[in-house]
């Protein structure tokens, strides 16, 4: 007798979200991205549909982070300068986007103005062709008029702008309206929260395949699983119908990996666990790599060897294994 | 859950006379209402005032198209009626209905493959309802044989075990209730399960109340589909939630309202 694959087959898909906007849709990118589109759980290739790859944008700051040594020790030469930063990240590591976190922003900080907050998002603009993920620097207040300066200042470029959150929506999503820009919708490991943000964001205009979900997610070792099963059911969930849980999803790779010890400790107390200068991006690498089993769309991440590697790692998910 | 509108039905006064007077508003009317309200199907039912039953279903279905792109359940004893509806459908329809009873399912299933319908089957047959469970999923497994011999996707296959009203025969809701259940296992993929729910409230006085109950009750033994009044909110809303209790979809705080615009 033949061996017959047993396929499931889902009623619905998960939603495409475009990043980014060339000339001709109002934007300045050499080109755009598309995630999500799936028909089947990840890379189930022989039963469904994978259109788009899993992409991978590499985090700057707009203020010298306070970062382990081994991100420090790569780009030691560009910390300073986000526009440097950015090109390097896109020249030589070929990162599909950046990922710009306005940390210059917070009140506690360099406490930067709105507008010299988009005077450096629209120098990355200038710097590099590839589409933008700016996110704020926490601070609810701040962000809300940070964000909607660099939203209606770079209209038309259909940025990722972030987050939103159950709490706090409302100035960040009518941004992404008015101005044409996506969102990223954040909830805290929590389904419930998530479906019920991306109503309410939903209800004030903006289409559903303009949101983003970031699930919130634990590095390796410090509650990936609830991530992962978190980010299992979201994928269920869109591909069972259910229209509100149907977003493509995004993760916080490199802030979640680099937060592990086993990611910074210089390696003083551990001295079994080897160079923190390999130690450190395969934390990150691994914890990407679980990520997008579960699903993740977007990957957030820092060093350039977890990237290189994580590559590697999608090229090879993305080789057909139809029967 | 699958909520099939039943308004557009000529045993409605304002559709009879609609019908009988060929006047297109009170079904669009109704077509948008029940859209709006969540419905995920339309019933159309030509009803006892024409004679010429091909020529009004065409018409009704034409003209309830013009408003809404909802999939139609075309609701007629005469299969040439719905034979000349399927024709014109623009979406995948639902045929309403085929006994098990051989000559009607050799007549109802090849034309539901022909034109990539699906079909509501019910469980009676010559000799009528029977009155227990175990007689209902004989006839039900009749249907399944059928849609298994002429290839229609068992997901296609909507069980219909019959509920007969309370007030009358009190004896028949714990019997379906367990004719659905049942139905779950005849096949894998498992044939879908629907009710004609509002059969079960005639003339009893709180209608709303035994419905949205017996809908739960139903709900909670595998039932997939309900033909109802999709514009009684109470009733959407205890769906909803029977959902949410069943785990059938992610809870969220606005799930009462989302049930509804799905």
């Amino acid at each position: 007798m033949a061996f017959e694959v047993i396929k499931e087959r889902y009623m619905s898909k998960v939603n495409e979200v475009l990043l980014g906007a060339t000339a001709e849709n109002g934007g300045s990118r050499s080109h755009v991205l598309k995630v999500g589109g799936q028909t089947t759980l990840p890379y189930l290739h022989f039963e469904g549909e994978v259109p788009n790859k899993p992409i991978i944008a590499m985090e700057i700051t707009d203020v010298e982070p306070t970062w382990p040594a081994p991100l420090k020790e790569m780009f030691k030469d560009v910390y300073n300068d986000p526009i440097a930063w950015a090109k390097k990240c896109v020249d030589e590591y070929k990162a599909d986007l950046i990922y710009v976190v306005l940390n210059g922003a917070d009140p506690d900080g360099a406490n930067k103005s709105p507008e010299e907050c988009t005077a450096t998002v629209k120098s990355i603009l200038k710097a590099v062709g590839v589409p933008l993920i700016v996110k704020g620097c926490g601070d609810e207040e701040k962000d809300n008029e940070v964000l909607g300066k660099v939203a209606e200042e770079c209209a038309g470029e259909n940025l990722m702008l972030g987050v939103a959150e159950q709490e706090n929506y409302k100035s960040i999503a009518a941004a992404c309206m008015v101005h044409k820009h996506s969102l990223i919708a954040l909830s805290p490991l929590d389904i419930n929260i998530c479906k019920q943000l991306n109503i309410l964001v939903n209800e004030m205009g903006l289409p559903l395949d303009r949101i983003m979900i970031d699930p919130m997610i634990g590095g390796l070792g410090y509650g990936i699983e609830y991530a992962y099963s978190i980010m299992e059911r979201i994928r269920m969930g869109a591909l069972q119908g259910d229209k509100m849980l149907s977003m493509p999803m995004i993760c916080t790779v490199g802030y979640e990996a680099w937060r592990a010890k086993e990611a910074y400790s210089d390696g003083e107390e551990f001295q079994g666990w080897g160079e923190q200068s390999f130690r450190g991006p395969l934390w990150e690498a691994m914890t990407a790599a679980t990520l997008i089993q579960a699903g993740a769309d977007i990957l957030l991440m820092r060093h350039p060897q977890a990237v290189k590697l994580v590559q590697k790692n999608i090229t090879e998910l993305m080789k057909s294994n139809k029967y | 859950m699958i909520i099939i509108g039943e308004r557009i039905n000529g045993m409605f006064k304002d559709i009879g006379q609609a019908v009988l007077e060929m006047d297109p508003k009170p079904l669009q009317e109704w077509a948008v209402k029940q859209q709006e309200a969540g419905a995920n199907y339309l019933d159309i039912n030509t009803g006892p005032n024409t004679d010429d039953q091909v020529t009004t279903m065409k018409w009704m279905v034409q003209v309830v198209q013009e408003v809404s792109d909802l999939p139609l359940c075309l609701d007629c004893t005469n299969f040439d009626a719905i034979e000349a509806g399927l024709e014109i459908c623009k979406k995948p329809a639902l045929i309403n209905s085929c006994p098990a009873d051989r000559p009607k399912i050799e007549r109802v299933f090849p034309m539901a493959v022909k034109y990539n319908a699906k079909i509501i089957g019910l469980t009676m047959d010559a000799k009528g309802i029977p009155k227990n469970a175990e007689n209902r999923i004989a006839l039900a497994m009749e249907l399944v044989a059928a849609a298994d011999e002429y290839g229609l996707p068992m997901e296609d296959l909507f069980i219909d075990p019959l509920i007969l009203p309370v007030n009358v025969a009190q004896e028949h809701a714990p019997e379906v209730l367990e004719a659905i259940k049942q139905t779950k296992l005849l096949a894998n993929p498992a044939p879908k399960t629907v009710l004609g729910l509002s059969n079960v409230s005639q003339k009893a006085p709180d209608r709303p109340l035994i419905n949205r109950t017996f809908l739960a009750m139903a709900m909670a033994c595998g039932l997939d589909a309900v033909i109802s009044d999709a514009n009684d909110d109470a009733l959407m809303a205890t769906a909803a939630t029977a959902e949410i209790l069943l785990n059938q979809s992610v809870y969220c705080d606005s799930y009462v309202k989302v049930f509804k615009s799905k």
